[in-house]
């Protein structure tokens, strides 16, 4: 039986990509490490080594396809003794583009000899092309007892379904096994743990390393004193008390709603460097970074500006509740015209936090600490919360930036104003 | 002129080679079909299916006979094995014109005659001695089938010394009778004998009968048969077969301990040799053995283009493999992506005696032989409503699971309609179930199924009704 040769995955995350270039052409020999065809993604190009031997029969994904998904069949190995008429009919190439005009479609130039016609066939069940991972119950309890990942392991069964044969298959594999943490103790080193990056840690690594690479920041600090606010928080929660239907209020649900008028009242602030423009955001999108096990989401509140505080309290507890369950869709995640960053709550008197881009500000929100502080020449005792903001210099300037925070630390520090 | 040269060319027409025969044709290969004797094979028309008209009787009648449990009053219940045997081949007449129909409608081309490989590629027909066709075909299929085993010194003379094929049709009622063999074959027919009034022995030469079967349902089957008034020898051969007149004495051999015992007729049942012979294997690299010809999992010989399916190629002698070997066979031909072996765990067994028996996988002991840690669920059909309603209150479905994955290596039943349940677990195989699975389906109430679910249940201490 001819040996499909598969759109391999050159990355972990690698979903689809395009065939370069062909080095074999139909009915060359081909040995096992030739290499039979060049492989394109996004970020590299890799030559693909033929794994077994035989005789190139049939070319399915034609040279210049792009789009091409992992695991789809784009060529048949014909194995010794073998000839055309085992390459049975054309597997259909779903996400395929046509190739080139100038190349003719490689499955028609040849039609096999003698091959009986095969109307009635049903297609060849397409190749799973990422997404949910299509396995029998029994394959998945013998991937999870052997602790392999099924997006690793190619399936076999009826329209790619995973079955047992290809987990056994895959015990010995090391792309599957690359899931498992190993243990790793070699002479004079430390001995440790690998643990497998999730694709939520490399996404963090990839964007705060470019944001960091990419946007020059700048620090401001502003101390706010929050008595107040304070004041007015137990005053609501007490009378929310009553009335089942009213959320608890957070400080951060008050930081929010001064942000985004702040945002409001200072536009400048509310923007996005892009290489072509400045964007200037017409709503204050106010994005407040989760902690999760695995690592954190930016959960948005969308017009913050516009939500009473009971609003923006109902919608935060419920998005960061989904955020921790996982299951918050992306579109609750992505976006925001700025992001606080509350780390009060573990007694962090203040510190500096990396811009969420495209954003061009984050706020990063220490905890309410009692300080004596001089009021008219007396000394007084105050709840001091100390503020710092990151910002994009290439966006907002240092003036602008310290206007946008004179603003908020007055409706913080007189929240009353935050009804206006 | 009719055609000579084909893509695919299949010998015999049985539910193996049928069944390839239409799908290849289905495939758009153009095929013909060589068959000697008659479309729909032994099972269609010596097998499976007349027996199954016999059986079907017997329960009938044994039914009737027992009518005053249900409250019926049934006077002078009686039966005519000329019209029984009648209906039988009637049943048989009627599928075997179905299959004609069939294969035409398919547009396979038939070639009635013995079939006969004449070098590559090529096969030469013949009908009566005479020449009626020289054929060739790219690819050509091996479907001949299997036929009785005979004991050295025993050879069936079809008058007092049956196979499968004259016990099928009596022209008398023997009033006793020898089964040697407790297989499938053998037992279905003690149990319709042993139904319609024969003193019935059955002697088998290993320790159980149905030895195929998981060794608690043989026991059970033992036991019942027995209390049907079956005389059953175990661990126990047939030295020798002396015919009479109008009767047969033979020699029963146990250990040593020789007994003999003259009967009206006997029935050999000692399992099946492959038709193997006048195939024109000669000079080809197809390699027989015992009986059988030898093929891979996609049915191909050691002889290029040359492939066998069935019962020709060895146990189990089932229609329903045959067939499936066919369609495998046929796709893997036409290059078809992603098709599989058949997996013989996976083909289930069915025996319609009294009580039925079923099974699918492995048994318990070959679950432990192949070391497996195994949970074992037992559900009795005397826990079962509607088993008890039908006054079938005798059997037992055991289902084996591994304890470590959960996968379901077997099951195994005894009991009324177990024939018709069996598939469930069949497609639990097939689709990888694990208990998980069985657990969460629903089996609906009130019927038989429910002891699948129960026995499931069992194996995982979550049984219900019991």
């Amino acid at each position: 039986m001819p040996i499909d040769i598969l759109m391999p995955a050159l990355s972990p995350t690698m979903t689809e990509g395009k065939l370069a270039k062909w080095h074999k052409k139909q009915g060359d020999t081909v040995e096992s490490g030739d290499v039979l065809a060049e492989i394109e993604t996004d970020k590299a190009v890799m030559e693909l080594e033929a794994v077994d031997e035989g005789t190139l029969g049939r070319i399915l994904v034609a040279e210049g396809s792009e789009g091409v998904p992992v695991n789809q069949p784009i060529a048949q190995l014909l194995e010794e003794g073998e000839d055309e008429s085992a390459l049975g009919d054309v597997p259909t190439a779903p996400a395929t583009p046509p190739p080139a005009p100038e190349s003719p479609p490689p499955a028609a130039a040849t039609p096999p000899p003698q091959q009986p016609q095969q109307s009635p066939a049903p297609a060849p069940p397409p190749p799973p092309t990422g997404g949910r991972v299509i396995a029998s119950p029994l394959a998945r309890r013998l991937a999870s007892q052997a602790g392999l990942d099924l997006s690793m392991i190619s399936g076999s069964g009826p329209r790619g379904r995973i079955v047992k044969a290809d987990v056994e298959a895959a015990k010995g594999s090391p792309q599957a096994r690359a899931a498992l943490p190993a243990t790793i103790a070699q002479g004079g080193e430390t001995p440790y743990t690998e643990i497998p990056h999730s694709s939520m840690r490399k996404i963090i690594a990839e964007r705060l390393t470019a944001s960091m690479r990419e946007a020059p920041h700048f620090y401001l600090t502003i101390e706010c004193v929050i008595d107040r606010l304070l004041e007015a928080r137990k005053r609501l929660n007490a009378q929310a008390e009553n009335d089942e239907s009213a959320p608890r209020l957070s400080v951060n649900d008050f930081l929010i709603r001064a942000a985004a008028i702040a945002l409001g009242k200072v536009p400048a602030v509310n923007v996005s460097w892009t290489d072509t423009a400045l964007r200037q955001y017409s709503r204050a999108d106010v994005a407040v970074a989760v902690a999760l096990d695995e690592g954190l989401v930016t959960p948005v509140i969308r017009d913050a500006g516009n939500k009473g505080l009971g609003v923006i309290a109902a919608e935060a507890k419920d998005l960061i509740a989904r955020a921790r369950e996982g299951t918050l869709p992306p579109e609750e995640f992505q976006g925001g015209t700025l992001t606080i960053s509350n780390l009060g709550m573990f007694g962090i008197s203040n510190f500096t936090a990396i811009i969420n881009p495209p954003q061009a500000c984050i706020l990063a929100v220490g905890a309410g600490i009692k300080r004596p502080i001089v009021t008219n020449g007396a000394v007084d005792v105050a709840t001091v919360m100390s503020c710092t903001m990151s910002v994009d210099h290439r966006a907002v300037d240092g003036a602008t930036g310290a206007k946008f925070l004179a603003a908020f630390k007055a409706l913080v520090e007189d929240p009353l104003t935050m009804l206006l | 002129m009719t055609e000579t040269s084909f893509d695919l060319l299949i010998l015999g027409g049985g539910p193996g080679g049928y069944v390839a025969a239409i799908r290849a044709s289905q495939l758009g290969m153009k095929t013909a079909l060589v068959e000697r004797e008659h479309l729909g094979g032994i099972c269609l028309n010596w097998g499976c299916i007349p027996t199954k008209a016999l059986l079907h009787t017997a329960e009938i009648l044994h039914t009737a006979e027992n009518a005053g449990e249900f409250g019926l009053d049934i006077k002078d219940v009686s039966f005519d094995i000329k019209k029984v045997v009648k209906r039988s081949r009637a049943v048989a007449g009627q599928l075997n014109a179905g299959v004609t129909h069939l294969l035409k409608k398919n547009k396979v081309t038939v070639f009635e005659g013995q079939g006969r490989l004449a070098g590559p590629g090529r096969v030469h027909v013949e009908k009566g001695g005479k020449a009626v066709a020289e054929l060739t075909a790219k690819h050509i299929i091996l479907a001949t089938g299997a036929r009785a085993r005979t004991l050295p010194g025993m050879e069936p003379d079809g008058k007092l010394i049956w196979t499968y094929r004259h016990a099928m049709v009596p022209k008398t009622m023997p009033k006793s009778l020898l089964v040697v063999g407790s297989g499938a074959i053998g037992i279905e027919f003690a149990s319709f004998y042993r139904t319609l009034g024969a003193e019935v022995t059955v002697v088998e030469v290993l320790d159980r009968v149905l030895p195929v079967e998981d060794e608690e349902i043989s026991a059970l089957a033992h036991k019942a048969f027995e209390a049907q008034g079956i005389t059953l020898h175990v661990s126990t051969g047939v030295t020798e077969l002396k015919t009479g007149k109008n009767n047969v004495t033979a020699t029963l051999d146990k250990g040593g301990k020789k007994q003999s015992l003259t009967v009206d007729r006997v029935i050999l049942a000692v399992g099946i040799t492959g038709n193997v012979e006048d195939l024109g294997l000669e000079g080809t690299k197809v390699v027989v053995e015992k009986g059988h010809i030898k093929a891979d999992q996609w049915s191909r010989t050691g002889e290029p283009g040359v492939y066998a399916i069935g019962d020709l190629t060895g146990p189990p002698w089932l229609a329903h493999k045959a067939s499936h070997e066919g369609i495998v066979c046929v796709e893997h031909i036409a290059g078809i992506k992603g098709v599989h072996p058949l997996v013989k765990e996976n083909i289930p067994g069915c025996t319609y005696c009294r009580p039925q028996v079923a099974s699918v996988g492995l048994t318990e002991r070959a679950a432990r032989d192949q070391g497996h840690k195994v949970k074992v669920g037992r559900f009795p059909y005397m826990g079962n409503g509607k088993a008890i309603a039908m006054g079938e209150s005798e059997g037992l479905i055991k289902t084996v699971f591994d304890a470590e994955t959960g996968e379901l290596l077997g099951a195994h039943m005894i009991g009324a309609e177990v024939t018709e349940l069996i598939q469930g677990f069949a497609i639990a195989r097939q689709c990888e179930s694990t208990e998980a699975e069985l657990m969460g389906t629903v089996f609906p109430h009130p019927t038989l199924s429910e002891m699948m679910h129960e026995s499931v249940l069992d194996a995982f201490g979550q049984v219900i009704h019991f």
